[in-house]
């Protein structure tokens, strides 16, 4: 069994049910990828997995027993979370923010230790945010925020992360670089990592492990993004006629989008959902 | 210094202990504190009869002549020594309930505590006559009966901090037109005391006061402090405080007890007294630029208040016996007018 893994969920707010009955492993020193069309279900997913979201039914299972059997804390300092959005206390500066990733490491009568300055130093540098620091959140870019969240969960020093679209608000270029940055958490200090992306492209290129849900919280796929990853599936989960080719630059699946003027012919590898719309 | 947070970081046994101190907020709490001495100095000393240091002290002491005894020990030290316990006790309840809702009018006198328990006491007042002691305990239990309620009304998945304002507002009002009720239904002795005492005063209020309040927040304050950085933490929202190991739904129900008991036990001193839980804990944020809810700066600038507005209303009008629910209801309105206007404008909103 992994480290992190689900069975029999049932995930539903008030009558509402997102998914029945979904079962997931996430494989240890992975960087997995979920993807799936909007209000599919995966940031519920991801929430029932970091205990933010109670299951109907099912269980959570973190190192071995039921997630909710543990003491917060104790949570926290092996699973980190960042959610989809986050509201910061108004006033308040980047450091001070990022150094609140540190609470479950942290006392009563040991609140800032020099270990603590030195994971928020070191976690602010790798997001590129330290030079920020002294500045207020309010006052930052929407992908200068996105990044100082990061920073957060990163000083929270957990071996299992999970992040919600760790990717949006940021250009093309802080996107690679924080896509590196997970890489390198997962292949060189053997972080389990959980990303939910939109960019199919980008989730092929790094995921290890890809998971790819449908509408009604199903999986529809998992395992090696080359394997997975065909016309077919993205044409069935997403309703979007497309071509997968290679990545030129690392063979990995790339998808592309068949052009609207001919989304109606019918040829060759193109598949065509049969719900598909425009 | 730190070179990514603010405040200080003092580190002592080689960095078993460290804590961060924030310079601003403990120059203000210093500030304060020392206007809080000047306030409770002009109290003990000014007024129909004027005494000296020495002779207060010696009065505190237990070594004052019978004229200054009696001044100090019987009419001014337990008047003060209430106002400031009741002013530092609905400021940290109003901070407390204002960080947990996120909205700067979750204040006990805003969302009803205090009036809900003036309808407790007033209910004792009118069926029972009653002692102090059995007015208090009706206030108190006013006081929890109304939270429970607002908490139940607001309860769907867990409480939103906003629904949980307004359900509040709601029972405020439900409560002034109970109390008006009650008041036409009494007789005209019950309604004179009940009217007396639902404007909020520390007129005349012994020593029994002074031990209940002072018991209060000799209880319920460190508790408030020790779970002063979840508090911190819940203003990221509940699922990133989660997140990051906050008990959330302990530390919630621990905060939100101790603040229905610190307005309820306020009340019960002191009458429903307005304007010190809604404003204060906003001065102490504003004072300090802190974005954490500094507790103890708040208590100090609730006690400052309240103290400050005793005195104010003492010398101003000292054959009046104006109570000092009556100033701080008059602050309040305005300042309530003020915040309201402020918010509309998208400015100095709370988040
Ligand atoms: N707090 C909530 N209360 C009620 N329903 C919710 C809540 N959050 C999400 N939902 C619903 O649950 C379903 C799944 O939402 P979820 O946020 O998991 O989607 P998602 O796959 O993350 O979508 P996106 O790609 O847009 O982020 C949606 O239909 C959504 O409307
Ligand atoms: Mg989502």
């Amino acid at each position: 069994m992994t480290r992190l893994h689900a069975e029999g969920l049932t995930l539903a707010y008030d009558q509402a049910t997102v998914a029945t009955d979904l079962g997931v492993s996430i494989p240890d020193g992975s960087f997995t990828v979920i993807v799936g069309p909007n209000a599919c279900g995966k940031s519920t997913l991801l929430k029932a997995l970091a205990r933010m979201l109670k299951p109907k039914s099912g269980g959570v299972y973190l190192d071995g027993n039921l997630i909710s059997s543990y003491r917060s804390r104790e949570v926290a300092r092996r699973l980190g979370l960042l959610p989809q959005t986050s509201i910061a206390p108004s006033g308040i500066t980047v450091g001070d923010l990022v150094a609140r990733g540190r609470y479950p490491h942290q006392k009563l009568l040991r609140q800032w230790s020099a270990e603590d300055e030195a994971v928020v130093t070191e976690s602010m540098r790798l997001t590129g945010v330290l030079e920020l620091a002294p500045r207020l959140v309010d006052e930052l870019s929407g992908g200068q925020r996105q990044r100082v969240w990061l920073a957060m969960v990163l000083a929270q020093q957990t071996s299992i992360l999970l992040l919600d679209e760790p990717t949006t608000f940021l250009d093309i270029a802080h996107q690679v670089e924080v896509l590196d940055l997970c890489a390198d958490l997962h292949e060189h200090k053997g972080h389990t990592l959980v990303a939910v992306l939109h960019d199919l492209n980008q989730a092929c290129r790094y995921a290890t492990h890809l998971i790819v849900m449908r509408p009604g919280g199903e999986i529809a796929a998992q395992g090696d993004p080359s394997e997975v990853v065909t016309a077919e599936l993205v044409g069935d989960v997403f309703g979007l006629p497309c071509r997968v080719i290679d990545d030129p630059e690392t063979g990995t699946p790339l998808i592309v989008p068949v052009h609207r003027k001919r989304r109606s012919e019918d040829d060759g590898p193109v598949a065509v959902h049969e719900h598909a719309t425009l | 210094m730190s070179a990514v947070v603010t405040g200080r970081v003092v580190r002592i046994r080689r960095g078993l202990l460290s804590v961060r101190v924030d310079g601003r907020a403990l120059t203000v709490g210093l500030g304060v504190a020392v206007a809080l001495v000047v306030v409770m100095g002009i109290t003990l000393t000014t007024g129909e009869y004027e005494l000296s240091v020495t002779d207060v002290l010696k009065a505190i002491a237990g070594q004052g002549e019978g004229g200054a005894d009696f001044v100090v020990n019987t009419l001014r030290l337990p008047r003060l020594l209430t106002a400031l316990l009741v002013g530092a006790a609905l400021a940290v309840s109003g901070a407390i309930l204002q960080s947990l809702t996120g909205n700067s009018l979750g204040s006990p006198d805003v969302i009803g505590f205090n009036n809900g328990a003036a309808t407790g006491a007033l209910l004792v007042i009118i069926v029972t006559g009653g002692s102090m002691v059995q007015v208090a305990t009706g206030a108190l239990i006013g006081g929890i009966v109304s939270a429970v309620l607002i908490y139940l009304l607001a309860f769907t998945r867990g409480v939103q901090g906003f629904r949980f304002v307004l359900i509040g507002i709601g029972i405020n009002a439900l409560a002034l037109s109970v109390n008006s009720y009650l008041i036409t239904r009494a007789s005209l002795y019950d309604a004179l005391t009940a009217q007396s005492w639902l404007v909020g005063s520390v007129n005349s209020r012994g020593w029994e006061h002074v031990t209940a309040a002072a018991l209060a927040v000799a209880v319920l304050l460190p508790l408030a402090l020790y779970h002063a950085r979840p508090l911190a933490m819940l203003e990221l929202g509940d699922a990133s405080a989660k997140a990051l190991g906050v008990g959330v739904e302990r530390s919630k129900a621990v905060l939100i007890v101790v603040s229905v008991l610190l307005a309820a036990i306020a009340t019960a001193a002191a009458g429903p007294i307005w304007f010190v839980a809604l404003a204060a804990p906003q001065l102490a944020r504003r004072l300090t630029r802190s974005p954490a809810p500094g507790l103890v700066t708040s208590a100090l600038v609730g006690a400052l208040l309240l103290t400050a507005g005793d005195l104010l209303i003492q010398r101003v009008f000292p054959t009046a016996q104006l109570p000092v629910g009556t100033a701080t209801g008059c602050l309040g309105g305005l300042y309530l007018i003020w915040l309201l206007a402020s918010e509309w404008r998208g400015k100095g909103r709370y988040t």
